[in-house]
């Protein structure tokens, strides 16, 4: 057997694949995502057709996460706001008709984003507790099949033994769930997560 | 899933993608995963940054989720439901102790990136043995937390807290590497005992050899080669070696056969060790007490019969307050 030390990417730390910039993602999760709620707000503050948002919010993450790749900016909620800015602007001008009020409140959220945040220790408990949180909202036979892989460990057969549901449906509700924990964790405003969208 | 209130509005690109993020996530982490597996999603991630992006993002909020699991007590093997009710009381119980690992857990963000993390833990006077995925055993004494990420490219695991012990299965290609703190222990297959408490950490060999150093940006000079029968006590900021007789080295695993062996044990010490496993605390008073040596074999959750024994042998006066059982002179 020949040694292939091209292929040798074992000792990197992530699987995401040597290509990829470790200290890019670990920035990304740290510093990025957690401005999901705001940004979100100021997407939909500054957008008409809110269906346009998630796709809205992955261009902005995109570009900042490609940014990032070449350069970790040193501010980051500027930086990603200013993104943001600049890509609804973008996006105006290629609209047939410039919605003009929104263009002059472009800026308005310029102050939540020289607010100075919560210091990381707290964002992480924070983040925890409404992670146990989001987990009990999940819809019921979700939150039980997530319950079961992730905090009890069982295996995707033994949760469809015990449930009477097939593998394929286990994973089925184990995606929803993945997608909802985020969708909560990140697109909800911090302060009262019972408050109505 | 149009009956989730929290659903964000949906555009069908990014809801594409996300889903097939998800969709790799939850795959990745079945027990059949494979290296073809892992090219395949190597391949996804590097096509675009959006499908980074979305991976990353569900990614952090699921391996997080695997946090709430460390505090988790094993649940025995009951076969009906009730072990689901149990968890989720559990669940709502550990909360505020959870906010205590959120800070370390957290701390790092790189972990999130690491490929799947399994974490085991035991209760006060939990014992249980863990087949990794490489074929190699771990059993952990009580109270023990430890966290593996063994695949085919990766044989790592942090011991957070306890005591294990190590069966490790043969792969010169992939060194197994056990972390505990700013220490860590590299082999490529051997038996091994590794307890870690709050102010000291001990290793010690039963079979072949290790190679114990610090991590990088842990105490830096410190490393040694450690052969059968070498333990290795290391506290914050030194480090002794000695040699164990085999003996001596059977004693130190009496905790797998579920018993405590004392050889010339102070009192003391005697206390420390059971009570590490029970929630009854034995509490020796006064120096003198303190001071008597015993040699001898207990059942490590059998504080009574010590009792009895420090009673009846020692004519130490014994007395039970709730909790504790306080023997004196």
């Amino acid at each position: 057997m020949a040694e292939n030390p091209s292929h040798d990417h074992e000792s990197d730390g992530s699987h995401l694949g040597a290509a990829v910039a470790p200290a890019a993602n670990a920035w990304f999760v740290r510093e990025v995502l957690p401005l999901e709620a705001v940004l979100r707000q100021y997407l939909q503050h500054n957008w008409r057709d809110h269906s346009d948002i998630e796709d809205l919010l992955q261009d902005v993450y995109v570009r900042v996460y490609e940014a990032a790749r070449r350069q970790i900016p040193d501010m980051v909620k500027p930086f990603v706001f200013t993104t943001a800015r600049n890509m609804l602007i973008n996006r105006m001008r290629n609209h047939p008709v410039v919605p003009i009020e929104a263009v002059t409140d472009l800026d308005a959220l310029s102050i939540a984003m020289d607010a100075p945040g919560p210091d990381r220790n707290t964002i992480a408990r924070e983040e925890l507790r409404r992670l146990q949180a989001a987990i009990d909202r999940l819809p019921p036979r979700c939150r039980d099949v997530v319950v079961m892989r992730r905090i009890e460990g069982l295996s995707r057969g033994e949760i469809a033994a015990r449930m009477g549901i097939t593998p394929d449906t286990v994973s089925a509700h184990l995606t929803d769930g993945i997608c909802a924990l985020s969708d909560m964790l990140y697109g909800e405003p911090a302060a009262d997560p019972r408050r109505p969208a | 899933m149009s009956d989730l209130m929290f659903e964000p509005p949906v555009s069908a690109r990014a809801r594409q993608i996300k889903e097939r993020a998800a969709s790799w996530l939850e795959q990745r982490e079945r027990d059949e995963w494979c290296e073809r597996d892992q090219l395949a999603l190597d391949a996804w991630l590097s096509e675009s940054s959006a499908h980074t992006v979305a991976y990353l993002r569900l990614e952090a909020t699921w391996g997080r989720a695997a946090r709430l699991a460390v505090l988790r007590t094993p649940v025995p093997e009951a076969g009906d439901g009730a072990p689901r009710r149990k968890i989720r009381s559990l669940l709502t119980t550990f909360a505020a102790g959870l906010l205590i690992v959120a800070g370390a857990a957290i701390a790092g963000g790189l972990y999130l990136l690491r490929p799947v993390e399994k974490v085991y833990a035991t209760a006060l006077g939990g014992h249980q043995t863990v087949r990794l995925f490489d074929g190699s055993n771990i059993e952990l004494n009580t109270e023990t937390t430890l966290r593996a990420i063994v695949d085919a490219r990766h044989r790592m695991v942090w011991l957070d807290r306890g005591e294990a012990f190590f069966q490790i299965a043969h792969d010169t290609k992939h060194p197994f590497i056990v972390i505990m703190g700013d220490r860590r222990v590299t082999v490529l297959g051997t038996k091994f005992l590794v307890r870690r408490d709050a102010s000291h950490l001990e290793v010690a060999v039963m079979e072949g050899r290790v190679r114990f150093d610090p991590t990088d940006g842990g105490p830096s000079s410190e490393s040694a080669l450690l052969a059968s029968g070498d333990t290795v006590v290391a506290p914050a900021n030194a480090m002794l070696v000695s040699r164990k007789s085999s003996q001596e080295l059977a004693e130190e695993l009496g905790w797998r056969r579920g018993v405590l062996v004392f050889d010339s044990t102070t009192l003391a010490e005697v206390a420390i060790e059971f009570n590490r496993y029970n929630r009854e605390q034995l509490v020796i008073a006064g120096p003198t007490a303190q001071r008597i040596k015993i040699d001898g074999t207990f059942r490590a959750n059998d504080v009574a019969a010590f009792a009895r024994v420090a009673q009846a042998v020692l004519g130490l006066h014994v007395e039970n307050r709730g909790d504790q059982v306080v023997v004196s002179r």
